[in-house]
């Protein structure tokens, strides 16, 4: 049992690797906060796409949303990471992550935006655009907000893996909490930083997987 | 023009590379048909547990869910494949990619094919124990087919999303597709064998992505 807490638990290394699993938390953090409205923003244009009705924009629309939900995610950051660059194209690690999660996120979101879009009645936006309110406001106003509140739970869930999914910037060097553990883990010879980051991730996102599983309970409930 | 066809498509590198590329598929296929019938297999069986209800059992259940919906794949992956070892367990990078996208895979099937019990009515219980049908019976003969019809979709495009996740293999040195491409462009120095990676997984999932997408509308919830 000692030689366990040892190999996992080892207060020593724990306390020298805290400092920099700190700075790793810090950067999940904030590249969190870059690419979830990233891909809000980008699902939202493709949604708002596909509401035209115009087949030579839903169906190139519909073949770019699938192409990038078959492609796992690490394939495309590698790709724009260690791809592009004999082309001339070198982003960096953040620009890769960035662009990455664009069409990656992006493709998620607009499929549950568009889904939410399509559930509101048609009788609402009719009924909007009757009172005199234009083709914009009618969608801002009256149709987005019934939309967002439809597909809440799915729009909670997607930013849940999305947070979870920035561990893969690790692979490209980016040094987030995986990243930083996985440095200590390798000076150190000890499994202790992997445990505490793990741990880490598990105080960041547990409250969002409890409110999620709730947010469900209660969809089901009213159904 | 034609030197981006010979950065990204050069014919004499990807007659080269196809073969790893190749036996790569051949592996991820594996790789995921065993991390499915592993991953589903034990997410049915805890929610079956689950619907005995005992209160203690089921709190360990919750909390197995909750752990592995709040962690990212790619650390559950690194503290298998790195951690273990430090006690005495040795996993392969197969073995390490395989145990944890099960679990992750069994953590949220179960909460979905949980969901489809809860969901199904009380008066199907009642009908089936009024009828002389003991809890087992009623569970699997009358629950469990109408809950699970009604959770296909949902569970489609989870399992979709986390087999997708056999890519994660590569960063613990599974010679998957993206393993294969990445070793293909270190030793040609030129991207094709990425390319001719993402083409390969895209004549993997595309496929099962479009087939979700009919899943979906096919056996959609009733709302």
């Amino acid at each position: 049992m000692g030689e366990f807490a040892q190999a996992f638990f080892n207060t020593g290394i724990l306390a020298e690797a805290w400092p920099i699993l700190l700075q790793g938390l810090w950067r999940t953090i904030q590249l969190s906060a870059l690419v979830v409205p990233l891909g809000l923003g980008a699902g939202l244009a493709l949604a708002l796409l596909s509401t035209l009705r115009n087949p030579w924009v839903r169906w190139p629309l519909i073949a770019f949303v699938d192409t990038f939900r078959a492609l796992p995610p690490l394939v495309l950051l590698v790709f724009i990471y260690a791809g592009l660059p004999f082309a001339g194209l070198e982003l960096g690690a953040w620009g890769a992550v960035a662009l990455g999660f664009l069409l990656n996120t992006g493709a998620y979101y607009g499929e549950i935006l568009r889904a939410g879009i399509e559930s509101v009645p048609r009788g609402q936006a009719e009924a909007a655009r009757a009172l005199g309110l234009s083709r914009s406001r009618t969608m801002t106003l009256v149709v987005l907000p019934q939309a967002v509140r439809n597909v809440l739970p799915d729009l909670v869930s997607n930013t849940l893996e999305v947070v979870k999914l920035t561990s893969i910037a690790s692979v490209v060097a980016l040094p987030e909490l995986l990243f930083q553990a996985r440095q200590a883990q390798s000076l150190t010879y000890n499994a202790t930083p992997i445990v505490a980051a793990a741990i880490l991730y598990l105080a960041l996102l547990w409250p969002f997987v409890r409110l999620l599983s709730r947010l469900e309970h209660k969809r089901l409930a009213g159904r | 023009m034609t030197s981006f066809a010979d950065t990204f498509l050069n014919a004499a590198v990807a007659a080269e590379y196809a073969p790893k590329i190749a036996e790569g598929f051949a592996l991820t296929v594996l790789l995921a048909l065993c991390i499915v019938a592993a991953g589903l297999a034990l997410g049915l069986a805890l929610a079956v547990i689950r619907a005995a209800g005992l209160r203690v059992v089921n709190w360990g259940i919750i909390g197995f869910v909750d752990v592995f919906r709040a962690l990212p794949p790619l650390v559950i992956i690194v503290l298998l494949y790195f951690g273990l070892p430090s006690a005495g367990f040795s996993l392969s990078g197969f073995g390490a990619t395989w145990l944890a996208l099960t679990l992750v895979l069994a953590a949220f099937s179960e909460e979905v094919f949980w969901a489809g019990i809860s969901a199904t009515p009380q008066g199907q219980w009642d009908a089936a124990r009024a009828l002389g049908l003991g809890f087992a019976a009623t569970l699997f003969l009358v629950v469990l087919p109408q809950a699970i019809r009604m959770v296909i979709p949902p569970l489609t495009n989870r399992t979709i999303a986390i087999t997708k996740g056999t890519a994660l293999g590569s960063v613990v040195a599974v010679s998957e597709i993206l393993g294969q491409a990445q070793a293909g462009v270190s030793f040609a120095f030129n991207a094709t064998p990425l390319t001719l990676g993402a083409v390969a997984y895209l004549i993997l999932f595309f496929p099962v992505v479009v087939a979700g997408r009919w899943v979906e509308t096919r056996f959609a919830w009733k709302r």
